[in-house]
């Protein structure tokens, strides 16, 4: 089919308006601060969980070992963590009793539990995870009721003086997106249904905790396990 | 004559399909805007590099590709032509060939689709359909 010089020059026209245009689009998203999202159902490689089983805090040699199974948005998580672990740590944690382990089982119902699971392990990639754990958990109202919580969990990981080019090349790649999923599915296949659930010698204890019933259980657990 | 143009167009939306994805791999855009789909999961697997480079950025080059073969086929001294075309549709053959391979990827390995690979796919299909109406347009002219 024939065109005329005219309908070519007209073909250009529009074809440099249209990649104007699309240039256009694609710099206003590199300009746009960046928001974050971590990916579900990833296909779990070995690398995600090599040598990874949790978060922990703790004497290597403490006779019992506590598994918690948690979700960062979780409000049970979240008072259990601001009330009752100050006192765990403070009396079986730190006195070599007890050894916490950390592990994410991040709930559907959630939008921003894998997120803040994600900065936590970004900020553990710095050696700085319990800070970023505690900061997550201590601003869990503000960012829950946000629109993206990124900026949040970008501002505590500058709180705590992490590299942010490192924080942030970390988030954007969901390089630790498979280590969540891995605990999630382990926690699923132990029979973790709820947050927090904690694992203890092979058994799932759910429900509401307080540090003394924890005192106590771990106070009936030790002789038994220091033997 | 009209058909390149088409081609021509639909490689430049290619061209910017896959240069948005690109961005996104490489950390520059945050989110994907993607509703249902799961584009962060196809994006995320290790099924997004091939032979150690990023998928979306050999879908870069192979739509820069289509968008010079196509707006090459466009000059005047080679409207009656036939290899400009020929080559055109090999380009957009190759592309086909490949989104086969990675839409066979999604479907029965990653288990989970992206929205913007399916538009990517029925780009480069689309182009490849026109350049072969434009062979057969120029076969039937001679």
């Amino acid at each position: 089919m024939a065109t005329s010089p005219g309908g070519l020059k007209r073909f250009y026209a529009v074809f440099l308006v249209l990649a104007l245009a699309g240039l256009g689009a694609l710099g206003y998203l590199l300009a746009k601060p960046a928001t974050v999202s971590i990916p579900v159902n990833v296909t779990i490689q070995p690398s995600d969980t090599a040598g990874f089983h949790g978060y922990v805090k703790g004497d290597s040699a403490a006779p019992v070992e506590i598994t918690e199974f948690a979700d960062y948005q979780c409000p049970f998580c979240q008072t259990f963590d601001m009330l009752q672990m100050p006192a765990i740590d403070e009396r079986l944690i730190k006195s070599g009793r007890l050894r916490w382990r950390y592990r994410d089982f991040p709930l559907q119902q959630h939008p921003f539990a894998r997120l803040a699971a994600h900065s936590a392990a970004c900020a553990d990639e710095q050696g700085r995870y319990w800070e970023q754990h505690q900061r997550i958990y201590e601003g869990q109202a503000d960012w829950a009721a946000a629109r993206d919580a990124s900026g949040m969990f970008r501002d505590y990981a500058k709180a705590i003086a992490l590299d942010l080019g490192r924080y942030d090349a970390c988030m954007s790649s969901g390089k630790f997106a498979g280590r969540i999923q891995a605990s999630q599915e382990e926690g699923a296949r132990l029979g973790v249904t709820s947050t927090p659930t904690l694992l203890v010698g092979g058994r799932l204890y759910t429900g509401h905790f307080d540090s003394d019933a924890i005192i106590h259980f771990v106070d009936s657990l030790a002789p038994r396990a220091a033997k | 004559m009209n058909l390149r143009m088409g081609a021509a167009f639909l490689s430049l939306l290619g061209l910017f399909v896959s240069a948005y994805l690109y961005l996104y791999k490489i950390g520059r855009i945050g989110t994907l805007a993607c509703g249902t789909g799961a584009c962060e999961t196809v994006q995320a697997s290790v099924w997004s590099r091939f032979a150690g480079v990023e998928v979306a950025l050999i879908g870069v080059v192979g739509y820069s590709a289509l968008v010079l073969a196509s707006l090459g086929s466009l000059q005047p001294s080679l409207l009656a032509r036939r290899w400009p075309v020929t080559l055109l549709a090999g380009l957009a053959g190759v592309g086909v060939a490949f989104t086969a391979y990675l839409t066979y990827l999604e479907l029965f390995v990653i288990h989970a689709i992206c929205r913007w690979c399916v538009t990517s796919a029925t780009i480069v299909v689309a182009v490849f359909v026109v350049a072969l109406l434009e062979l057969r347009g120029l076969s039937r002219r001679r």
